[in-house]
């Protein structure tokens, strides 16, 4: 379904971003990507979409090279990934409703899309994945109105209002308080898993990642340096991929750092 | 502000010296000075009674100046759109960018008098070359504001609509227009008032409007004439400056 093959980005010569990343998700499953910030994992899903411009490598969607497309077949390909992202970067004098129709920009025409003249069979699946969403009968409020776990919500329908083949998710509750973060995650989840849609997703938050996904990739400075089940993200993955630290729940808050040099010289520098 | 002591002092006394100088070097004839303060007095006196007598011609003069405003500003702020555009770092390529930005630096180096001479110039005297001064002063005054709020908007609104596969126009539209409408309307209709008062000023060059009709009773001393046509330029800037501060309240 989305293959990446060698993908490299720097945004100044000589420091990759990312670098030489490659894997591949053959079946519809929920992917975690996990890691230290500035890891690359954002530019990673950026590169996918072509937000930002890869500096070598390519991305495959169900076969198609997005990486060499020109400008409309990359526009046409971009609609088949929707994308979901920390600020929820909706329009935000725009109300529920449009925004979700957002998703559709790419079908519809110019003047459609000026006149707020969807199809029907847009506006109904819009509202129904309203529902789906949990936000039935706020269709006309403007996105500045709502609350940050409702705004989330709101992103999630415009993505999926694409029908994605594939759907890039940027830390999706980085801006959220826990309890919102678990529901948005269960939302995002399930419907991804409904619809069959193969979803990558960054998050730093790993119990989150733990719970929720099929599979969880670890990044470090740029590179891929974890690929297994969530099962197999054990405290010695963790230290392998955020550098020394104690990950057991019962380890108190407070708890000094292990000095630097003397539990594992090698690992420490990665943090 | 500046450090070294003997810089600040020392830049402070160059600065009065020159002062001094420049005072010294413009040969003010004082005794020309109060000869004007008295010509000033006859001026005044012979201004009161405000002769309203002739309103027609008046009248004929605000609606002239009210019309270019109108037309002026409506142009300005539909040609401005392209401009400001182009001139958006954030959105235009560079070479388009540097050449809108070489536009707008361009038409506003210019004041709309020495414009308006210009158009006085080419298309004669009258309410056209005024027109066309307004034009190119709001094309330049709502395309440069226009700009700044697209290049200060977030672009994260805008990187969502581009990421559904939305074209370029399409991205106008839904990422950036929402964003920046209401500050643009505020914008134009600041402008409009604006417009109102310098219809008068370039009318003075013989651009048509009110300004004219007191330019021309200056020249044939009507001063009370002038000063009825003072007042209701007062009264019509007053007017434009409620109107603008009503609209751009309800816009918030």
């Amino acid at each position: 379904m989305l293959k990446i093959e060698a993908l490299s980005k720097s945004y100044t010569a000589g420091i990759p971003a990312l670098d030489n990343v490659s894997f591949e998700v053959a079946e519809p499953q929920v992917v975690a990507i996990i890691g230290p910030s500035g890891a690359g994992k954002s530019t990673l899903i950026r590169c996918i979409n072509r937000l930002v411009e890869p500096s070598s490598g390519s991305a495959i969607l169900n076969g198609e090279n997005v990486t060499t497309l020109n400008s409309a077949g990359l526009r046409k390909a971009r609609r088949r990934m929707g994308m979901i992202f920390q600020e929820y970067n909706l329009v935000e004098r725009l109300t529920v409703m449009e925004n979700v129709l957002s998703g559709r920009l790419g079908y519809v025409s110019f003047w459609r899309a000026w006149r707020r003249n969807y199809p029907a069979e847009d506006i109904s699946h819009a509202f129904n994945l309203l529902e789906r969403v949990g936000l039935t009968g706020f269709q006309d409020q403007r996105a500045d109105a709502l609350s940050g776990g409702q705004r989330q919500r709101v992103g999630i329908a415009r993505a999926l209002m694409q029908k994605p083949d594939l759907l890039l998710v940027d830390e999706p509750t980085a801006s959220l308080d826990p309890k919102t973060s678990r529901q948005v995650m269960r939302i995002l989840v399930e419907l991804a898993h409904e619809l069959n849609t193969p979803t990558l997703l960054n998050i730093h938050d790993v119990p989150l990642a733990k719970s929720f996904a099929d599979r969880v990739l670890g990044m470090q400075d740029g590179k891929l340096i974890f690929d297994g089940t969530p099962d197999e993200l054990t405290e010695d993955a963790l230290t392998f991929i955020y550098g020394e630290e104690d990950w057991s729940p019962e380890a108190t808050a407070g708890s000094p750092e292990p000095e630097e040099g003397i539990s594992s010289p090698e690992k420490a520098t990665a943090v | 502000m500046i450090e070294n002591p003997l810089l600040r002092h020392g830049l402070l006394v160059l600065a009065v010296m020159y002062l001094a100088w420049s005072l010294g070097s413009l040969e003010i004839d004082w005794g020309r000075t109060a000869q004007g303060a008295d010509r000033a007095g006859r001026i005044f006196s012979r201004m009161f009674p405000p002769d309203f007598s002739r309103w027609s011609l008046l009248l004929k003069g605000v609606t002239e100046s009210v019309e270019m405003a109108l037309a002026a500003s409506f142009i300005g702020m539909i040609l401005a759109i392209p401009l400001g555009l182009c001139a958006a770092s954030n959105i235009a390529p560079k070479p388009v960018y540097l050449v809108a930005r070489g536009i707008l630096v361009l038409t506003r180096t210019f004041h709309e008098v020495i414009i308006a001479i210009l158009f006085v110039k080419i298309f004669g005297f009258g309410p056209l070359a005024g027109v066309l001064t307004l034009v190119v002063a709001s094309i330049s005054f709502i395309g440069k504001m226009l700009a700044e709020d697209i290049e200060n908007m977030g672009n994260r609104q805008m990187e969502a609509i581009r990421a559904t596969g939305a074209s370029f126009p399409k991205v106008l539209i839904y990422g950036v227009m929402p964003q920046i409408l209401p500050r643009y309307l505020g914008v134009s209709i600041y402008r409009l008032d604006a417009n109102i008062r310098h219809s008068t000023v370039v009318g003075i060059v013989g651009a048509g409007g009110i300004g004219q009709t007191l330019s021309a009773s200056f020249s044939r001393y009507d001063y009370d004439f002038s000063l009825a046509i003072l007042l209701t330029i007062i009264g019509l800037v007053f007017l434009g400056e409620f109107f603008s501060n009503w609209v751009r309240g309800r816009l918030r």
